[in-house]
């Protein structure tokens, strides 16, 4: 089966995020007074061959905390969804 | 006789191979280029990974250069107490390794930096800074986007204590914790810096301060396999 991952990586808690510091400074001169706790992040989408949900679930893990995030200084979120016939 | 070999590792995209190699060549060591993809680092010395930009620091830097081939053979050789130094890009190269600890994070201002920096040597305990003495202050150019170094703070402690910190800025130019410039794994043979030594070895470059660490560097590969040549180089630019 094909299952599409996503990997979404973005800063660990703590650990500053001077792209998402510097995009909420600009806020209050666009008037979006209402909106706080910013973060920056990167978004990774693959496709994923295995058996079931739980095997290409692991593999997008692996992936994730391997390759696509740093453990030092990010967090990686990864889903999993299974893909139709003939989808990409 | 001559001085140390020093595999000097290009991927796609490093850029200071040859400084590299013009350097250590000033020091009677011999810099050879070795391409990425080989698996074997057999009868080197010393291994420096140079700066530049790895695989066009796609990911992150050093992301994807540590899973070269030939990054078995440097991990390998760090393990067996062989030399290894990373400059600037090598230094993220030998952090992603997980060769050396910590990460390397965007400047905190958010700036490429590039400009001539004072250092101050921490510790003694890494090849890199053997040779020199605690408190030395040392002007060295530093040319990068993620030079901001970073670790938890029980790593940072450890660090403190074990020694590992070889080289701190005076003022800090980038965020890092600590002002950490340069840090050294716990053995002290494997070391990382932001800051270009090799950039500053001749006096028509501005600075001569980055050659006591190399020689350092050099002397330690000498020491190691018993090779003379570094050890008559370092006497006789100590005379």
């Amino acid at each position: 089966m094909r299952f599409a991952a996503v990997v979404e990586v973005g800063a660990l808690e703590g650990i500053a995020d001077p792209e998402a510091a510097t995009i909420e400074r600009a806020l209050p001169l666009l008037g979006f007074d209402s909106v706080e706790h910013l973060r920056a992040g990167r978004i990774f989408r693959f496709v994923v061959e295995a058996g079931d949900a739980a095997a290409a679930q692991a593999t997008a893990e692996e992936l994730a905390h391997r390759l696509l995030a740093n453990p030092v200084i990010q967090r990686a979120e990864v889903a999993v969804r299974p893909l139709g016939e003939g989808a990409a | 006789m001559s001085g140390p070999n020093v595999a000097v590792i290009v991927f796609p995209g490093s850029n200071c191979e040859h400084d590299t190699v013009e350097a250590l060549s000033t020091l009677d060591a011999r810099g050879e280029l070795v391409w990425h993809t080989q698996a074997s680092l057999d009868g080197f010395d010393a291994i420096i990974v140079p700066g530049g930009f790895a695989h066009g620091d796609y990911l992150r830097p050093g992301a994807i250069a540590r899973f070269s081939p030939v990054m078995e053979a440097v991990s390998e050789a760090a393990r067996s107490g062989v030399p290894v130094l990373g400059i600037c890009n090598g230094f993220q190269v030998l952090t992603e390794a997980r060769l050396l600890p910590g990460a390397l994070m965007r400047n905190a201002g958010g700036r490429f930096l590039c400009q001539s920096v004072e250092c101050e040597v921490a510790s003694t305990s890494s090849v890199l800074t053997a040779n020199l003495s605690v408190g030395q202050r040392l002007w060295l150019p530093i040319n990068h986007f993620e030079g901001n170094y970073t670790c938890d703070e029980e790593t940072l402690q450890t660090l403190e204590s074990s020694g590992q910190i070889a080289l701190r800025y005076v003022s800090n130019p980038n965020g890092s914790i600590g002002s950490i410039a340069a840090v050294a794994n716990r053995a002290g043979n494997v070391v990382g810096l932001m800051p270009h030594p090799e950039r500053a070895c001749t006096a028509l470059m501005g600075s001569v301060d980055g050659r006591v660490l190399l020689e350092s560097f050099v002397l330690a590969a000498a020491d190691r396999t018993g090779s003379s040549g570094a050890v008559a180089a370092v006497a006789v630019t100590g005379a």
